[in-house]
């Protein structure tokens, strides 16, 4: 399989967000088109906290919890907030544009 | 155990996923039709940030609030239909609430409307927070830092998130609208049917969806209603507006939103644990949902939330054209706030610099995974926080001028450095308010919010 070109989560996800989850976490939510991705990723735990550590170059700890919801064959991850929301210096009050990196997700 | 009757289904009209965020009036309308038990709102949210719990100001408008509140109290109370708004306001405190509370004594004189009206308080006095945190009843919700007596002196506007507590005693004493401060948002849904003994896991559960109306609907809309039928085992879920539907996914998915865990979604008292809950597509973009257990905690906790000031802003708006100086900007913005703070010297040491480089990284900031832009042009908002809003407006207005005329390396441009969209160029943006309380506190008494019946 190693001869096979990385697929692009863009390909395979129907919706790709973030948002805040009370003022000191950014949840991120990877829902799946296909039940049988949404399963390959649960089974190989291609979304682990390392990877999305290093995708928004954070420490690995700030990485709260990542959750397989099967109704909506999503995943969940949620993130320790840089700061609050509208604390000063904050970029973005609602969360809702902090998702872009998982865009590069490939697999 | 008596043997209980059994219920009738219980009908609930959700109509807008905040207060003054609109609804149709024929998806109203079609969903008085249906003969509701119950009108509810939820007009609350922490989205927009801490300016509001601290400033005492609504983010919602105050004639879309009063349209809302007009046509969900006229036909309540003209059908003998409860009327329940939680959160008044946006934020819940004592200003909040008495700014809609303002609004339906207008609305009640105006329509000639009599009835009673419930009014719950969630204002926290800062000595019951400064007490329960000594007998070690107050803990720090995630990332949050253990509170502090003085974290909770320096605070304003301490709110409590109620539960479906206050609401029961104001509907058993005869309320026939109700608007309470900071709540729970489903517990203005689940509270009546908890109170005619409902499963309060599924009231709890319909309620966590009815507050956002037909956001979870698909089309999803802040701005449209969204009907919910309660019955002994499950609840039902539809769309009043022909263009919109509930499907298994839809509702499903707003189970994810905003919140870190969706199988279990913690409020006060304990928590729903949605881990057998099934979604069924029962036809006419409806679904009915099943399997919402409410399991209650060990202590009863409420979630605080308060807020301190944090400054005064002013800022400023400029754009970027110069490749030269694009190659350059950070270096160029950090001398500029070195050349500031000199010139100033103590007049700044209180103040403090952002710089939001939009076209760089503007929205993500340290986030942002590139670290290089390509862009042609930025935009730059040039954010001063000092400790007075003429020492924030001064230290921005010399900012803004440095910036403009400063000779980085290899300047061809010896004109200006910024376009200025607006003059004037520099606006003064009022106070700064930061979270300062966001934590658990346990209660011994969940319907100790102060409760009032005024007779209109």
């Amino acid at each position: 399989m190693k001869s096979q070109a990385k697929r692009s989560i863009m390909k395979i996800a129907r919706v790709i967000r973030s948002k805040n989850s009370g003022p000191y976490e950014l949840t991120l939510d990877i829902m799946f088109k296909d039940r049988r991705d949404y399963e390959l990723f649960k089974k190989k735990k291609l979304i682990t906290a390392g990877k999305i550590a290093a995708l928004y170059g954070v420490d690995k700890s700030d990485v709260l919890k990542i959750i397989y919801f099967e109704p909506s064959q999503a995943i969940k991850i949620t993130l320790k907030r840089k700061i609050p929301s509208g604390t000063p210096g904050d970029t973005d009050i609602y969360g809702a544009q902090q998702h872009a990196p998982l865009l590069n997700l490939k697999f | 155990m008596e043997k209980r009757k059994k219920l009738p289904p219980f009908k609930i009209l959700s109509t807008t996923a905040i207060l003054g965020y609109g609804f149709p009036e024929s998806s109203f309308k079609k969903g008085l039709s249906k003969k509701p038990d119950l009108i509810a709102a939820d007009a609350g949210s922490t989205d927009p940030g801490p300016y509001y719990l601290g400033s005492g100001k609504s983010f919602t408008n105050r004639t879309a609030v009063k349209r809302d509140l007009r046509l969900m109290i006229k036909a309540g109370v003209e059908r003998n239909i409860p009327v329940i708004i939680g959160s008044a306001g946006g934020s819940g405190a004592r200003p909040h609430l008495d700014w809609c509370l303002d609004i339906v004594r207008e609305i009640a004189i105006e329509e000639k409307l009599h009835f009673k009206l419930g009014i719950a308080k969630a204002d926290i006095k800062k000595e019951i927070v400064l007490k329960a945190l000594k007998r070690g009843k107050i803990l720090p919700l995630p990332f949050v830092s253990p509170l502090t007596p003085d974290v909770v002196e320096e605070s304003e506007n301490i709110v409590a998130q109620m539960g479906v507590e206050p609401f029961i005693k104001l509907l058993e004493a005869g309320a026939q609208v109700i608007v309470a401060g900071r709540s729970y948002d489903p517990a203005v849904f689940a509270a009546l049917p908890i109170l005619r003994g409902y499963d309060p896991g599924l009231a709890l559960h319909l309620g966590k969806i009815l507050e956002c109306a037909a956001i979870a609907a698909t089309p999803g809309s802040g701005s449209d209603c969204a009907f919910g039928t309660l019955e002994e085992n499950s609840f039902i879920l539809e769309a009043l507006s022909a263009e919109r539907k509930f499907t298994p996914e839809s509702a499903a998915a707003h189970t994810l939103y905003e919140k870190s865990d969706p199988y279990h979604l913690p409020g006060p008292g304990g928590s729903l644990d949605l881990t057998g809950c099934k979604f069924e597509d029962i036809g006419q973009g409806r679904v009915r949902v099943t399997g919402s257990k409410f399991v209650p905690s060990d202590g009863y906790w409420l979630k605080l939330e308060g807020v301190h000031l944090a400054g005064y802003r002013s800022i400023s708006v400029a754009g970027v054209r110069d490749p030269i100086m694009i190659g350059e900007i950070d270096e160029i913005l950090e001398a500029v706030e070195a050349r500031v703070r000199d010139i100033l010297g103590k007049d700044s040491e209180g103040s403090r610099f952002y710089f939001h480089v939009y076209g760089k990284n503007g929205v993500m900031g340290e986030l942002e995974p590139v670290k290089k832009t390509e862009s042609h042009e930025l935009g730059i908002v040039i954010e001063v926080v000092g400790p007075t809003q003429a020492e924030a407006d001064a230290v921005l207005a010399l900012t803004r001028s440095v910036l403009l005329h400063y000779g980085y390396e290899g300047r061809l441009a010896t004109a200006g450095n910024l376009a200025f969209p607006f003059s004037p160029s520099d606006v003064a943006m009022g106070q700064v308010y930061e979270f300062s309380i966001y934590h658990l506190m346990e209660v011994s008494d969940p319907a100790f919010f102060p409760i009032k019946i005024e007779e209109l």
